[in-house]
């Protein structure tokens, strides 16, 4: 069984459908990229797999010992965050937060996956400062830590490179590719489709009227691909 | 001086103030960091509004137990300002400024038109900014306030880290199973059960002084969101001890008093913050 089995969604807001009859599989260990138009629902499939915009019609299955919540997720930046006084080691402590079940407060066992998960995407030296002070580099690292805390084996990003420079995109991306080399299962949503050649195991591309979905060899040779003016294999 | 605050401490609607008055500054002052935060502090001021309204309807019907209708007015209308500052379609900021002002005139007019005291102004105007209501506190209101607020610091020490993960992101919170809704929701409650005890306290027209100043000032300085709970905190309850002081010795209205100190301090920590960021 896998991670995640999406059957014939329908993806939509506020009633209204934007994208129909998406289905796909997610297993253990492979690195998606949902990618597409702005508006042809790559954020709202996102957003419905994390059960923040309730399903409008098909299904999503969770199996293969991932739980519902057990997801490490990246969000894009809101503008609430961007002065929030609230230091690395508040937020990325924040991120085991789904591991304390009923009790009120963190103890030994979250302290220790906090720091490890900060020593791992190297920010130990940060965790006293503030967040809103740090490069978007850094708190992209942040919230990275913070979503490995929350999950050992799903990581979903939502357009985690907006507003950060070539250098550090680069090494971002590298990030990510290294996680995912570590056994973590990836799904990003993004529109850097040249990125998502080189770096994803498996394409999810949505829009309007149709879809495609299945590896990235595969998707070198559609008609999705041809249509960007990619080069074929 | 120190031996005219000896002779007013003897007084026990002195030391009934006293008390009340520091522990709605703590609880306003706890939920403030959150709401301003959250940018909710609107939700704050559109309830004070509220409450005057209800309670110019608690006083025309001459209810003995003028909580009883106000605090469940309140209540329903933080859940349905919530809801309206979370509906996209509606514009919550319009929503909320007719709902304050509606409130505002109703209560007025109502107060008005049936209202058998023979000080009309006075009475409006000591509801609005507080006056001298909390030194005619009752005993009751006094264990009411004390009960009411040990709950209040006892719900928010125990939601404590989840109250920051909802306030810091909302989503993710979310997506990791924690039911955020249900969180903002208790938040409102507990913003509207305050208001209504602050009532006395400040009158209705300053209570959102007291949530967002002691917050305000306390992120000017303070980097972490631990720091800035405790920092406001503190500040929320000088400030309203030295504004009770204050005006018992020199007769000024308590609310004011009180609001004009969070003032100052505000100004002070914003300078110490643009010196400290330097």
């Amino acid at each position: 069984m896998a991670y995640i089995t999406c059957r014939d969604l329908v993806l939509g807001y506020d009633g209204m459908a934007v994208a129909e009859n998406i289905g796909f599989q997610v297993n253990e260990g492979e690195y998606w990229y949902i990618v597409g138009e702005n508006g042809a629902g790559k954020s709202t499939l996102m957003k419905t797999l994390l059960g923040l915009t309730p399903l409008m019609g098909g299904s999503i299955t969770f199996g293969d010992g991932l739980e519902r919540y057990e997801v490490g997720y990246l969000p894009q930046q809101t503008f609430v965050q961007r002065d929030f006084p609230a230091s690395v080691w508040e937020i990325v402590l924040s991120g085991t937060l789904s591991s304390i079940g009923k009790r009120p407060f963190f103890n030994k066992e979250q302290k220790l996956l906090a720091e490890k998960n900060m020593r791992r995407m190297d920010i130990w030296d940060l965790r006293k400062q503030c967040y809103r002070m740090l490069s978007g580099g850094q708190q992209q690292r942040v919230l990275l830590a913070r979503a490995l805390c929350a999950s050992s084996k799903l990581l979903v990003l939502d357009e985690p490179v907006t507003g950060l420079d070539p250098k550090v995109t680069m090494e971002f991306y590298q990030l990510i590719r290294d996680l995912n080399k570590e056994g973590l299962t990836i799904i990003m949503v993004s529109h850097d489709i040249q990125a998502a050649v080189s770096y994803a195991s498996h394409i999810l591309h949505v829009e309007r009227e149709r879809s495609f979905t299945g590896t990235t060899a595969e998707y070198r040779r559609s008609d999705f691909w041809r249509a960007l003016g990619g080069d074929g294999v | 001086m120190i031996e005219a605050l000896r002779f007013y401490w003897s007084y026990p609607f002195v030391r009934y103030a006293v008390v009340v008055g520091v522990l709605i500054a703590l609880c306003s002052s706890l939920l403030g960091v959150t709401l301003v935060l959250k940018r909710f502090s609107y939700i704050g001021d559109g309830l004070s509004h509220v409450a005057f309204g209800a309670l110019a309807i608690a006083s025309v019907l001459n209810l003995s137990s003028r909580m009883t209708v106000v605090m469940p007015i309140t209540v329903i209308a933080a859940i349905l300002l919530l809801r309206t500052g979370q509906n996209a379609k509606i514009q919550g900021d319009a929503a909320i400024a007719m709902l304050s002002v509606g409130s505002l005139a109703v209560g007025y007019l109502l107060l008005h038109l049936f209202s058998t005291s023979a000080n009309i102004s006075g009475d409006v105007c000591s509801t609005l900014f507080g006056s001298t209501s909390i030194l005619t506190l009752t005993r009751g209101e006094v264990w009411l306030c004390v009960a009411t607020s040990v709950l209040v610091v006892a719900l928010f020490c125990l939601l404590y880290n989840r109250i920051f993960a909802v306030t810091f992101d909302e989503s993710f919170a979310k997506a990791t199973g924690l039911h955020a809704g249900a969180y903002n929701l208790l938040i409102a409650i507990i913003t509207a059960v305050i208001i209504v005890l602050a009532m006395n306290l400040v009158g209705s027209l300053l209570i959102s002084a007291l949530v967002i100043f002691p917050a305000l000032s306390a992120m000017r300085v303070i980097q972490n969101f631990k720091g800035v709970v405790f920092y406001s905190a503190i500040i929320s309850v000088c400030c309203a001890l030295v504004g009770i002081i204050l005006a018992i010795l020199f007769s000024t209205p308590v609310g004011a008093t009180i609001v004009v100190a969070n003032i100052v301090v505000f100004l002070i920590n914003s300078g110490v913050g643009r010196v400290l960021r330097r």
